[in-house]
């Protein structure tokens, strides 16, 4: 039977351990020492998603002797199409439990520690600080510019990894004076310019393959064999099934990582990234050309003369649609406004309410008078008018 | 001719073209030959002072133009030059 564990200085493995490990075992390249140092180390996983369900699952059954994982979400039924470490009786739970339970089945030697937290400025430093090598598979530019200084300030590793589509990114950040995050990319795009997963979708396999780059570098790095993945981009590409290899040099003048280093502590990303605080007041100004969906409804029913557009691409339409909407991609928008009344009454949807703002300031600022956004998109009329709606 | 390849999140602005063969001898030519054929390109490569964005990164062969002569970096026949943008998909998925 299992030995009681101790993670901290493991001297040796149990039988069992010997068992469950043979194949690693009987390859030199990691061998019983091998073997004792990935028992030894400490990862830290930074989301539990679509990167971090292959890596947990791997890093799990390859013996990491003590894997951190900072979430704070919850499993939904749109997490399912990628995030394999959990299944659909996990939907509700909280992703940090879902996820334990699938690698501590996997591997029962291992030990979790589950941080429920959002990363922050605060406590970034305070978390990261007891792991070897730091693996990011956040969605967020803000958490991955957060993780990247905390781990050049800590001179920790950070194996990165980052999905839209059908491409995938991979590099190991931070490790023996290589380049960081800041050296592939100074800034982060502003907020809307690039669309993110949710918006812009991801193919399920994708962050499956993109996680088992960064699991094999992070097994790799504890080994230390092989070549890592440094001052190496790697792009993959899976529609067209290609592997692409870019240079990716450490920038001398990196404000955290150069030779005049002028950032020295955590900053604030979310203003780094230009994204106004949860807390600012922006509310007045985003509600003046807001309609709720019920108000919606009662127009429809009343039969007021009025237009609704649905701003979404034709492959969304197809999924669900309002009722007397019409469809104008936001893209052709500019080209089809000679389709549309300056004066009459336009409501204009999408999903969430993102793009049809932006449809709304296209319109007024072409001459439309009357647009009204439709607050929370085709999600909130599911949830408010029509539940038969479905959600993507 | 060089090849220039368009990443996924900027072929909506590009005809949903992956790849186009353009003439030039810097980058910098090839690049505004792409962007007068597709204006819409521009703002997402080009800030409005006619610098490329820093989250924008466009390499020929597999060197960062950065670190190799900037729009000036020469292009030769047979050359493929990247667009990479910065993306950060990973994880939640989340609104």
């Amino acid at each position: 039977m299992a030995a009681i564990e101790t993670p901290a200085a493991p001297a040796a493995l149990s039988n069992e351990e010997i068992q469950r490990y043979s194949r690693h075992l009987i390859m030199p390249e990691v061998g019983m020492e091998g073997q004792l140092k990935l028992k030894a180390a400490k990862v830290l996983l930074v989301g539990t998603g679509g990167l971090g369900a292959p890596l947990g699952m791997y890093l799990a059954a390859a013996g990491i002797g003590r894997i951190g994982l900072v979430d704070f979400d919850v499993v939904d039924y749109s997490n399912l199409q990628r995030q394999i470490i959990h299944g659909t009786k996990d939907v509700g739970r909280k992703k940090l439990d879902s996820a334990a339970d699938t690698m501590l089945d996997i591997n029962p030697h291992i030990r979790i520690d589950r941080h429920e937290v959002a990363l922050t400025s605060e406590n970034a430093l305070d978390i990261l600080k007891d792991y070897d090598i730091v693996v990011d598979g956040t969605d967020n530019f803000p958490t991955r510019y957060l993780v990247n200084d905390a781990c050049v300030l800590l001179k920790k590793p950070n194996v990165y990894g980052s999905i839209f589509r059908f491409e995938g990114q991979s590099t190991v950040f931070a490790y023996e004076g290589g380049p960081c995050y800041r050296c592939l990319y100074p800034e982060p795009p502003p907020p809307g310019l690039v669309p993110s997963c949710a918006e812009g979708g991801v193919l399920g396999i994708l962050p499956g393959l993109i996680g088992v780059v960064q699991a094999t570098e992070t097994v790799k790095l504890i080994l230390g064999t092989g070549e890592p993945l440094v001052g190496r981009l790697l792009l993959y590409d899976a529609l067209a099934m290609r592997f692409r290899e870019l240079r990716l040099r450490r920038n001398p003048e990196c404000p955290v990582c150069g030779d005049h280093p002028t950032v020295t502590k955590l900053i604030d990303y979310q203003q780094f990234c230009g994204i106004p605080h949860a807390d600012a007041k922006i509310e007045p100004v985003a509600n003046l050309g807001e309609i709720e969906p019920t108000e919606v409804k009662q127009k429809i029913d009343r039969g007021d003369a009025f237009v609704l557009i649905d701003v979404r691409e034709l492959h969304e339409y197809q999924i669900c649609r309002i009722p007397t909407s019409k469809l104008i991609p936001l893209g052709e928008l500019p080209k089809r406004l000679n389709e549309l009344d300056k004066d009459a009454e336009i409501v204009a949807h999408c999903k969430s309410g993102i793009r049809s703002a932006k449809a709304v300031d296209l319109l007024k600022q072409s001459g439309f008078r009357n647009v009204r956004n439709l607050k929370g998109g085709i999600l909130a009329w599911s949830d408010k008018v029509d539940p038969s709606v479905p959600k993507y | 001719m060089a090849k220039i390849l368009i990443p996924t999140p900027l072929r909506q602005y590009a005809d949903k073209k992956d790849s186009l063969e353009l003439s030039g001898g810097t980058v910098g030519e090839v690049l505004k030959s792409l962007t007068s054929q597709y204006a819409d390109l521009r703002k997402h490569l080009y800030t409005d002072d006619g610098r490329l964005r820093s989250f924008v990164n466009v390499y020929v062969n597999d060197e960062d133009i950065r670190y190799s002569g900037k729009d000036a970096t020469p292009v030769k026949d047979g050359d493929t030059i990247s667009i990479v943008p910065s993306i950060a998909g990973g994880s939640h998925g989340r609104h």
